[in-house]
């Protein structure tokens, strides 16, 4: 994500006005928008919805037994505390790796801030096969711990890389240096200064990064699936539950827990960027 | 100049596609240097084979000696492996078959519930099998533990896989034949739930989501048994796995099942002869599927192959897939599933 | 602030570190297995003529889905930039969901709609269109799962970059498209080629979707990650490698394209 051009004079808050709708916005006009709308609506709204209509087929008894089962519930309390801890790491270890990708300058830069899209790129399943095979039974590296919790963090951690970092990117370059270097001469020390400077400008981008990789980690199937060992109650992350629904002919469940996981999905995602509007609000 | 970026891009975009149309035009095979099964497009009729994943090998030699034959001759072929519940579950959702091969029965009467597969399927002399097979433990090479037994499998600190039976039919064999020989062939249910709760609880670390998974896991990690089927581990060591196999006294026989859907065209039912007849069963010999073909089976046995286990016993003795099914392998009140339910609580953390 | 140079080494080092144990050790397995048996067999296990047609399957339907998502991305970036409408906040949220839906569902919901008892899928049978099964059902699941990527890239930059120069241009007199063609997208390209690079990336590695609804015809629907599924359970451990090194560097091919095209200014000062 970059920034390009700079502004012809110091750019005010980018604030739409409601009212006038000069002539050089048909562009995106209310028929751009109806069309991107209708595009969003058949290629992604139509499908979810058939998933939760289906979902009722048995009526809301079915859909409530469905969803409380033991193995819902444990596949669903694992699922959102695993991609917590992924998000949660992820803001970590995405800031800091965008910091590094910024700031500072080494050999092979270009190089690696190219791979870090791999991710998207890699078959999950080939994702999942790898990690097994160094962080497994046969580790090289002697690392082995396959089949447990945290394996299904480690293959989470590795497809949600991307997200933090290039949501944090952008805004770490375009970030203004003046108040940082004015900071300095007044004498405050680095940490405060990355403290109660640059980290509030960061938030917004940090919590943004942080609920993609959440929505992503909460969906993520296939390297799990390989890693984990799908021990009920203990490895086993909601998508493969339904997934295991759908081959046991129970589709219907499978809808059900779906559409639960959706909504807890959109929940967060929806929370996220609200969080995000509050905090733009209390900008300087 | 970004009129010249976007043209630049349109037209390596219409170069990228009518390079697809042109080059993407059929080629199925994935052998290196083998031959290709479709036919080309002077097929005169082309057959849909939709099989479960493990065949794939036999039938890339089959169907070309089938083209070989008068009947085959002008007769392409497309196929599809994949999961036998997954790939059921496709044709009747209405992926298109000629012939449908799976490994468990359950996936054969979903097609038939659906009127796709006619209900006469298995009323043939060979009750609609092409092969089967019997369960069998998956050992390293030498069999350094001494497996012989189930008994063998509850020894301390020997770690067993096998797949998950939720997710992988092929894995319902392996559990149907830990309980059946426990419970003596069905007589004594209790002692053969117990067993397998024994069995899943403390020898199984992990269920893996398929059977080839389950194998991958067995290769590459640290267990001791894989239990598995008679001809996957035959076709393991032909593909240079290092792994070894023992036969139990006391183990099911795997049926695999066969049809012709009701719209298939008459050289479905000429290739289902074929792969019924001598030449096409010698090729599953090869790779280790016991046949149904009798005189091949003799031959096989003579060679000293695909000894029969004393205490070898069918899903019939057990009840039928359809009780077995509900039974044991309802996903919320089936008895396998309680005991799933339990193995993951007694080690979640 | 100016890191001192102890601090600006150990960070280097932790960020580098977590890259190359998640990241770089786990891809540069996949190429030293590829390549540890010699060049000739990796030659020979992806053009063999399955292989092949997944190739270029592959590449079919990324150069349908990418384009019409960019198109689809830049349109709704500028709508959710530069206006306020009602239900911008709820559609917003929406456009993430395809990072959030496992692709066990994914494929699920597609057969639920265009399978031949979905809600058009018998009306679409008749008129003799195969969606499920067939390469439309595989460009229609790419699509679903590469969707936000422009949108998601391009926003930010709208914002950031404000419109007074697209006002400008109309108190110059300039009508919406040529504003459009002449001040929007030049400022805005960066933002579209990354969001396209994504896009491509995240298109040819899709795997659980398609698996449900391609069907996995050989030679027909067969895309290159099937074929990488496939190859594992036939044992075929090298031919997968090669396949998954063949997809990686399609990816990083695209990746040091953009790269390339990416004025130095961007990457940051030290």
């Amino acid at each position: 994500m970059s920034a390009t051009s700079a502004p012809l004079a110091p750019a005010p808050p980018a604030r739409a006005s409601a009212g006038s709708r000069p002539a050089w916005r048909s562009a995106s006009g209310p028929l751009g928008l109806g069309v991107a709308t209708l595009w969003l609506s058949v290629i992604v709204l139509l499908p979810l919805s058939a998933v939760v209509v289906r979902s009722l087929d048995g009526g809301l008894g079915a859909f409530w037994d469905a969803v409380s089962s033991r193995q819902a519930l444990a596949a669903l309390r694992f699922t959102v505390l695993v991609s917590l801890a992924t998000a949660a790491i992820n803001v970590v270890g995405g800031t800091l790796i965008a910091w590094v990708l910024v700031r500072d300058q080494f050999p092979g830069k270009r190089i690696v801030n190219a791979l870090i899209d791999l991710p998207f790129a890699l078959p999950t399943i080939v994702a999942g096969l790898t990690l097994l095979t160094l962080y497994g039974p046969r580790s090289p590296v002697g690392i082995d711990i396959a089949f447990t919790q945290a394996a299904v963090l480690l293959a989470l951690l590795f497809v949600t890389l991307p997200f933090v970092i290039r949501s944090v990117q952008p805004v770490l370059i375009e970030l203004d240096r003046e108040m940082e270097e004015a900071a300095l001469s007044l004498g405050a020390r680095n940490l405060t200064i990355f403290r109660r400077i640059v980290l509030p400008n960061l938030v917004p981008a940090i919590l943004s990064g942080a609920a993609l990789a959440f929505a992503r980690a909460v969906g993520e199937f296939g390297s799990i699936v390989l890693i984990s060992g799908n021990i009920p109650f203990d490895t086993q992350v909601s998508s493969v539950y339904v997934f295991k629904l759908i081959e046991s002919d129970a589709p219907v469940s499978a809808a059900a827990v779906s559409t639960v996981l959706l909504l807890v999905s959109l929940g967060v995602l929806l929370g996220i960027r609200a969080l995000g509007h509050w905090g733009a609000r209390h900008d300087r | 100049m970004i009129s010249q970026h976007v043209r630049k891009t349109v037209l390596a975009l219409l170069a990228l596609v009518a390079l697809a149309v042109v080059a993407g035009c059929g080629g199925s095979s994935d052998e290196t240097g083998g031959s290709d099964v479709s036919g080309g497009g002077d097929a005169k009729t082309t057959l849909s084979l939709v099989a479960y994943s493990t065949p794939e090998v036999v039938y890339d030699e089959i169907i070309p000696d089938f083209q070989k034959t008068s009947e085959g001759s002008d007769v392409g072929f497309k196929t599809s492996y994949g999961a036998s519940g997954d790939q059921s579950r496709a044709v009747e959702a209405g992926l298109r078959a000629d012939v449908v091969t799976f490994s468990t029965e359950p996936d054969m009467t979903r097609l038939v519930d659906a009127g796709l597969v006619d209900p006469s399927w298995n009323g043939t002399p060979n009750r609609g099998l092409v092969t089967t097979s019997v369960v069998a433990f998956v050992v390293r090479n030498g069999n350094p533990k001494g497996i012989r037994t189930w008994d063998d499998l509850l020894r301390p600190g020997i770690k067993v896989l096998t797949p998950n039976p939720f997710s992988s039919g092929a894995a319902k064999w392996n559990l149907l034949a830990a309980y059946g020989q426990a419970s003596g062939g069905g007589r004594d249910p209790q002692a053969g739930l117990d067993y397998v709760r024994k069995l899943i609880v403390d020898h199984v670390p992990v269920q893996d989501k398929s059977g080839r998974e389950a194998l991958q896991n067995f290769v590459s990690g640290d267990a001791d048994v894989l239990l598995s089927y008679e001809y996957e581990a035959t076709t393991a060591q032909k593909k240079g796995e290092d792994v070894d196999y023992v036969l139990p006294d006391d183990t099911i026989k795997i049926n695999i099942d066969i049809a012709t859907t009701q719209d298939a065209p008459p050289a479905a039912q000429q290739f289902l002869d074929y792969v019924l007849s001598k030449p096409a069963q010698e090729h599953f010999v090869d790779w280790g599927y016991r046949p149904v073909n009798e005189e091949v089976l003799s031959a096989a046995k003579a060679r000293g192959l695909f000894p029969d286990p004393p205490g070898l016993f069918t899903i019939d003795d057990l009840g039928g897939w359809d009780s077995v099914n509900d039974e044991f392998f309802d996903i919320e009140n089936g008895s396998i599933a309680k005991i799933e339910e339990d193995a993951g609580v007694s080690t979640a953390k | 602030m100016t890191v001192d140079r102890r601090w600006r080494i150990g960070l280097r080092v932790l960020g580098l570190g977590y890259l190359a144990l998640l990241l770089l050790v786990p891809v540069g397995l996949i190429f030293y297995r590829t390549f540890e048996h010699g060049l000739t067999g990796v030659w020979e296990s992806i053009t063999t003529p399955a292989a092949i047609h997944a190739f270029w399957l592959t590449i079919e339907v990324t150069a349908i889905a990418v384009p019409l998502n960019t198109l689809f991305g830049i349109v709704m970036a500028m709508a959710l930039a530069r206006g306020e409408w009602r239900g911008k906040g709820l559609v917003n949220a929406l456009i993430d969901l395809p990072f959030a839906v496992s692709p066990v569902v994914i494929g699920l919901s597609l057969i639920l709609v265009y399978g031949i008892d979905g809600w058009l899928g018998g009306a679409l049978a008749d008129a003799g269109i195969q969606v499920i099964f067939s390469v439309p059902g595989i460009v229609l699941a790419t699509i679903f799962v590469s969707l936000p990527f422009v949108v998601r890239e391009v926003t930010p930059v709208l914002k950031e970059i404000g419109d007074e120069q697209e006002q400008a241009a109309a108190t110059l007199g300039a009508g919406g498209w040529t504003t459009f063609r002449r001040v929007t997208l030049p400022s805005i390209r960066w933002g579209v080629a990354y969001g396209v690079v994504l896009s491509v990336a995240r298109c040819i590695g899709e795997f659980g979707a398609v698996s449900v609804v391609s069907g996995k015809i050989s030679g027909e629907t067969e895309t290159l990650t099937l074929l990488v599924e496939k190859r594992f359970a036939n044992f075929d451990l090298a031919g997968a490698y090669a396949a998954s090194a063949l997809l990686a560097l399609i990816a990083l091919g695209t990746l040091l394209a953009m790269t390339m095209i990416k004025p130095r200014r961007e990457e940051g000062d030290a």
